[in-house]
């Protein structure tokens, strides 16, 4: 089925998230959609699945202009998508979430099981999927979580079908059989729009490209482009994808870990017996796939995980088992993952948000008073240090974009003595100015002595930031590596293959 | 993440529980009139005063429905319209009449001193409201809701009696003795639904419910049992009268019921607008209750957050309950000494948008429907109960802007909606 | 808490999936808690002995098949029941010192055999009657479970429905009126359900086309329900309480051949229609909740909105239906306060049946048949409280009025072990 969107227009607010879009789909081949977080890819592609109306412009199928009023429609006219965030129920089981919204019934409106789990076992047979349609989603890799979603979408005979940003839970290997998924559906002749912003995942798989930059199309590529071109195309200008380093002056161990597990609230392993240290002066990056531990290592290192063995010591401080707020009096800097979540509170403002994680104590406060004077100067010199775009200190930080929410917490943290420095995707959902600026006070931040960790699943940040680098699959470490391992390696050592004799002493 | 979270909703959408007038002035001082003036434009003072407005006129269609002379005069509606009208016209403006002078300024009364005592009954009746109605609002900027007003009071009215009623202390001393005993009861009572979200994840919402219940068993028992609370030689559930030492002076002369517990309910307001806003505790309360992961992230202390603020909830409301046994009903009293203040509490914090002003105002206005409430009741025979259907009416209309809008036609402000009634149900993450 | 490591070999699939070693978490919370119930059947047994036989009288005098009583001797039998109990305690100590978890049977039978003992010591010296206990454990438990499976249903759904109490109020009231004017049941029946479907409304447009925190609407609406009966009742029905609140009754229907079983007979099926009426309900909902296209929508619609509605199912529409057809039963329920007894209506005379359900709810962890057995077990303490007071107890009447409570606060505080709620309950859902 040939997919075109003309037109397409989508504002929020003063926001115009998608701005006059034009694409064609044809069937049997893959097309690209390419562009920055934000370029507006997942909007149009809501505005297309019929979960936002747009504002203007038409949606055609074979030529024919459709009117989807809910997701209801457009899956009925033939579109599917596997979705970012997976659209599974956690506590269905396989069958259960590929009947849901298709349901069928046998006598008395009971649910018809036994035909939904004939219909996963046929699609998975036909792509050589191993899914049990009897096991709950909850307990399924994610992996394989994705699997049911594609399931699901060609169950209801979907022509075309919509990838958002699929690979950004997958290994490499993973990666690879998807890929290998997707040709094999465009060549049964279903038209394929894959979103993403991994360039070297559009050349190898693209039919066609499309690039997306703030709400517009800034123009189409052919799968041979380099990756320059494409990177300056996505953003606007030249990029330089490396930062400036010096060779890092190192210090004494700063940072030691010793055979530390983490388990979480259903008795899993998530870090399973790690071992390592980081200098004064160096950026130890800790690679991997997302959900491999890296996350819950972090929160131990800060004292978030309630279920923790092993040691942590800092300068030859004993941190195992301290309180956040030990940890953070310690001289411990963190930036969560989730800077939503875990480092604002969107309903302050950038002031307070500045003091949070100083709220016990001088100099913010004194006598358990509030020093609202000081609270002030210190958060205008910080939004003046770090180049926060805000109209005032009082605003609220739920109204930043993600790239100058980043830099207050950023300014918050490193604006304290620091022993230690955490940073746990530190650019996630950042415009490509803001992560120069963010990469660049890292660097300058291990310049001043510190030690730093950067958890990071885009290998492109890791490259660009590490002296040694840790990579870690299913919460073991694999390897620790040079700052210089190519990417071949450790893509395999993120599928957990160790790597092979050199720079494994790193 | 945030913005892809189905079970939110978009992250910057709605706007703060309450704008934080106190930090904003701190740092522009000349700021307090445009902040006044921003809330009359953003149409908050507006929607306030059309949902009482609104309120009243549901109040008003249920009194003229029921009134028996409009019931009469409408049989004979289409012949004499007239009179339906008149009738309608007597009962309502007879009962708000009856409310007004029952609670604001007597007219039928002789001189200003006896004309003015609806307003001091008015402000006896807001006491407890507003202790209870700062425990609660303080209980919802951390982001728990404490239905355990009842139980919280009936503690601390129990023990500050048995204080007030069972200790020989110099006056003075014993009555601060007995106030603070009271709180400490309440404090603890709450405390109990604190420790327990903190230790177990229990949701505070059942745990205060359940403890209710448990309070006024307790209490009850209590009450008939000689040797606790029963008064001796009394075969009544029912305390001993406290003694004079504890009892609150009549801070306005003896022939005024108004009690020294206004005045304590004033220095609460304050102390609370202190904590709020001026207190490095009272940011802890307000990051956890914003986000509570945020703030754990932060070295805040969640749990022991979460037990404070319900200490302090419970002090706060238990204050009301030693006002009762204290100030307003002395001569002993039974398990019904909370006099749904309890629940009254929570309309109030949520009318007054759980800032400690605000709270007080409102506490002053819902007073005000109590005091003119029973006044209504005896001259009108307009049932008394019509103030609960009034005061929840309010507190819905208010927590929903866009309804009293649409009702007059307003224009909306704006395509951004704004939370005027805290959210109550965020939890951190179990971890 | 404790936690240990099992030795768990690399997923043996080539399959590149993430499997991670795993680690039995195990509490030692059931194992205290037996030990406190344990120390206090000795107590019982040591500082409470009481003289005398217990008589446990299983036939009431209509039966038709009589059952001979049984009698025990007071004392010994609380001896024997507290070294059993300890013998159960130190048994699940042991299986959590092997890493195990305490099964459910485990605790039924802790529970059991600790209400038997607790039973034989209150009733020594005279004789309980099992059927007339258990016919009013179900009679009281009624409004409870037709309440608490309107909150299973909001709570499925995603919506908390603190409003139980005002729907059952409202309900009670309406049947009462519309009952009395009529003289027909079945009128009030229908008059209760509209009554709750219209407070359900109230909720459900706040909740999901307002946004209002679904609690705070739920307990204004209970108020306000309240104002709104009292006020009327106050001002209409006690003038006109002849024509207005005098409502008829449902009969007692016995069914034939099962009312004759014995015990289960008399107790489940010599009931009114309301209760059979619930018998269905309670099937149907379990049925319908896990085994239906509706069933399996709402439940997707609670757990995670956005999936649901990236599938086509309409998410608010079916918040509001449901929260709709949540209010109808909990109106259904509230005919028991009047027209199920035949007593007329008077001022808040629900007394907070409705939180106890949303309790019954909580404890039954959002299941409709747990949810029912927790309900009956919120009846049973509350008509042993009666019963005991009529035999003359030791224990005072209010400390078994607390004990639903009191156990809902070990339910919640994790006794029974933490399950979790519908994962999108009380959270509305917007698009952006």
């Amino acid at each position: 089925m040939k997919l075109e969107l003309r037109g397409i227009t989508k504002t929020f607010g003063a926001l115009v998230a998608n701005d006059h879009i034009d694409l064609t789909v044809e069937p049997g081949e893959i097309h690209c959609l390419l562009g920055e977080n934000g370029a507006g890819k997942s909007t149009l592609m809501n505005v297309l699945y019929g979960l936002y109306q747009a504002d203007g412009g038409e949606i055609l199928l074979d030529d024919a202009v459709q009117h989807f009023a809910g997701p209801g429609d457009a899956m009925a006219a033939g579109i599917g998508m596997v979705h970012q965030h997976f659209m599974l129920i956690p506590v269905f089981t396989v069958a259960e979430n590929v009947m849901l919204g298709h349901e069928q019934t046998r006598a008395g409106g009971l649910l018809d099981l036994p035909a939904a789990r004939a219909k996963v076992k046929e699609i998975s047979e036909r792509f050589g999927f191993d899914v049990d349609p009897d096991a709950l989603v909850d307990e399924l890799p994610v992996g394989v979580q994705q699997r049911v979603e594609i399931i699901k979408a060609l169950s209801r005979d979907a022509r075309v079908l919509v990838f958002d940003e699929p690979t950004a839970v997958l290994t490499p290997q993973e990666t690879d059989e998807l890929m290998q998924i997707m040709r094999q559906l465009r060549d049964a002749g279903t038209a394929i729009v894959f979103i993403t912003h991994k360039l070297r995942e559009v050349r190898e798989v693209a039919d066609r490209i499309t690039v997306m930059r703030l709400g517009k199309v800034v123009g189409e590529a052919q799968p041979t482009a380099t990756n320059a071109e494409l990177a300056s195309l996505m953003v606007g200008r030249a990029v330089e994808l490396t930062v400036h380093k010096e060779e890092p002056t190192l210090g004494e161990e700063a940072l030691v870990v010793e055979n530390l597990t983490v388990v979480d609230h259903i008795g899993q392993l998530v870090v399973n017996d790690v071992s390592f240290s980081v200098r004064r002066g160096e950026i130890l990056a800790i690679a991997g796939v997302q959900g491999n531990g890296q996350t819950e290592l972090t929160e131990a290192l800060v004292g978030l995980q309630p279920r923790v063995t092993g040691r942590i010591s800092l300068d030859g401080r004993e941190l195992t088992g301290a309180s956040v707020r030990k940890i953070l009096d310690a001289g411990v800097g963190f930036v969560p993952e989730d800077r939503n979540e875990d480092g604002l509170v969107g309903e302050f403002t950038i002031a307070e948000n500045l003091m949070l994680d100083r709220s016990t104590g001088k100099p913010f406060v004194k006598a358990a008073t509030l020093q609202l004077g000081y609270r002030a100067d210190f958060a205008r010199e910080k939004v003046a240090e770090f180049d926060v775009r805000t109209p005032s200190i009082e605003t609220k930080v739920g109204r930043l974009s993600g790239g100058n929410q980043q830099k207050v917490v950023l300014a918050r943290e490193l604006s304290r003595d620091l022993t230690l420095f955490v940073a746990a995707q530190p650019t996630r959902g950042v415009d490509v100015g803001s992560i120069e600026f963010i990469h660049k006070r890292i660097v300058e931040t291990r310049d001043s002595g510190v030690p730093v960790i950067v958890v990071s699943t885009e290998l492109d940040e890791v490259a660009a930031l590490a002296d040694r680098i840790m990579v870690m699959y299913r919460g073991r470490i694999v390897g620790i590596v040079p700052g210089n391992t190519p990417r071949d390696v450790l893509g395999l050592m993120m599928a957990g293959e160790a790597p092979t004799s050199e720079g494994v002493a790193a | 993440m945030s913005d892809e979270n189905p079970q939110k909703p978009a992250a910057p959408a709605p706007a703060s529980v309450a704008p934080d007038r106190a930090t904003s002035e701190a740092i522009e001082p000349p700021s307090r009139w445009t902040v006044a003036l921003r809330e009359i434009a953003t149409g908050n003072a507006i929607i306030s005063v059309l949902a009482v407005l609104l309120a009243l006129l549901v109040g008003a269609i249920m009194i003229a429905f029921t009134d028996e002379n409009v019931q009469k005069t409408a049989v004979y509606f289409f012949a004499r319209p007239g009179d339906t009208v008149v009738a309608v016209w007597q009962s309502v403006s007879g009962a708000y009449s009856a409310l007004f002078q029952g609670s604001i300024y007597n007219f039928r009364r002789p001189g200003f001193e006896a004309g003015i005592k609806p307003l001091t009954e008015t402000l006896t009746f807001a006491t407890p409201l507003i202790a209870a109605g700062l425990g609660v609002g303080l209980a919802f900027r951390v982001g728990m809701f404490n239905i355990g007003g009842r139980g919280q009071m009936l503690i601390a009215a129990s023990v500050a009696g048995w204080v007030g009623f069972g200790w020989d202390l110099p006056w003075g001393i014993h009555m601060i003795v007995a106030v603070l005993a009271g709180m400490l009861g309440g404090a603890l009572w709450a405390g109990i639904a604190g420790l327990l979200k903190a230790r177990t994840g229990a949701h505070e919402v059942i745990v205060t419910i359940m403890l209710n219940y448990i309070a006024y068993y307790l209490v009850s028992w209590m009450l008939r049992t000689p040797g606790l609370l029963q008064a001796p030689g009394s075969s009544n559930p029912k305390t001993p009268a406290i003694k004079e030492m504890a009892v609150f002076i009549k801070i306005l002369g003896p022939q005024y019921n108004l009690h020294f517990g206004f005045l304590l309910a004033i220095i609460a307001t304050i102390i609370v607008w202190w904590i709020l806003n001026r207190s490095n505790l009272g940011f802890q309360f307000k990051a956890v209750g914003e986000n509570p992961n945020a703030a754990r992230v932060a070295g805040i202390n969640v749990k022991s957050m979460y037990v404070y603020a319900m200490l302090i909830s419970g002090a706060l409301v238990g204050l009301a309950g030693v006002a009762q046994v204290l100030g307003t009903v002395t001569t002993g009293f039974s398990s019904g000494i909370d006099a749904g203040i309890g629940f009254d509490a929570i309309t109030v914090a949520l009318l007054g948008r759980s800032t400690p002003w605000g709270i007080f105002v409102a506490g002053i206005l819902f007073g005000a429907f109590k005091a003119g409430g029973f006044s209504m009741q005896a001259a009108e025979g307009v049932p008394v109960e019509i103030v609960l259907v009034v005061q929840s009416l309010i507190v819905l209309f208010i927590a929903a802007p866009p309804l009293v809008r649409a009702i007059f036609r307003l224009p909306s402000p704006g395509s951004r909606q704004k939370r005027t009634v805290p959210n109550v149900t965020k939890e951190v993450a179990a971890k | 808490m404790s936690t240990t490591t099992e030795n768990t070999a690399p997923a043996p699939t080539p399959a590149p999936v993430v499997v991670l070693a795993k680690t039995v978490i195990t509490s030692w919370k059931a194992p205290v808690a037996f030990l406190v119930f344990t120390l206090a059947m000795f107590a019982l047994a040591i500082f409470g002995a009481r003289p005398g036989d217990t008589t446990f009288r299983l036939s009431s005098p209509a039966d038709a098949i009589q059952l001979p009583e049984v009698v025990v001797p007071s004392a010994p039998t609380v001896w024997v029941v507290a070294i059993l109990l300890a013998v159960v305690t130190i048994v699940s100590a042991a299986m959590v010192r092997a890493q195990k978890r305490v099964p459910l049977w485990l605790i039924v039978i802790f529970a059991v055999l600790f209400m038997f003992g607790f039973l034989t010591w209150a009733a020594a010296g005279s004789s309980l009657p099992m059927i007339g206990l258990l016919f009013g454990s179900l009679s009281l438990a009624v409004p409870l479970i037709y309440g608490s499976l309107a909150g299973v249903i909001g709570e499925r759904v995603g919506v908390v429905n603190i409003a139980i109490e005002s729907q059952l109020l409202a309900g009670a009231f309406t049947a009462a009126v519309v009952a009395s004017v009529t003289g027909n049941l079945w009128l009030g029946v229908i008059a209760a359900m509209v009554a709750g479907v219209l407070v359900a409304m109230v909720l459900a447009v706040f909740a999901i086309r307002y946004l209002v925190d679904q609690v705070i609407v739920g307990v204004v609406l209970n108020v306000l329900v309240v104002g709104l009966t009292s006020f009327f009742y106050s001002q209409v029905l006690v003038p006109n309480a002849a024509v207005l609140n005098a409502p008829p009754r449902f009969e007692r229907l016995p069914i034939p051949l099962l009312g004759d079983i014995p015990i289960i007979g008399p107790v489940l099926f010599k009931q009114t229609i309301i209760v059979y009426i619930m018998y269905v309900a309670v099937a149907a909902v379990y049925v319908g909740l896990f085994h239906t296209k509706w069933g399996l929508r709402l439940r997707a619609v609670g757990e995670h909105p956005q999936a649901a509605d990236t599938v086509g199912i309409k998410v608010n529409k079916t918040r509001f239906w449901n929260v709709a057809l949540a209010g109808a039963i909990a109106g259904l329920g509230g005919t028991f306060f009047t027209i199920g007894t035949g007593i007329a209506f008077n001022k808040e005379m629900t007394a907070g049946a409705g939180y106890i359900a949303l309790a019954a709810v909580i404890f039954g962890q959002w299941d409709p048949i747990k949810a029912t057995l927790a309900a009956l077990l919120f009846g049973f303490a509350s008509n042993l409280q009666n019963t005991l007071s009529v035999i003359g107890s030791p224990v005072p009447s209010e400390f078994m009025l607390m004990l639903p409570y009191v156990v809902t606060i070990f339910a919640v505080a994790g006794l029974v072990g933490k399950v979790r709620p519908p994962a999108a309950s009380g959270k509305p859902y917007v698009k952006s």
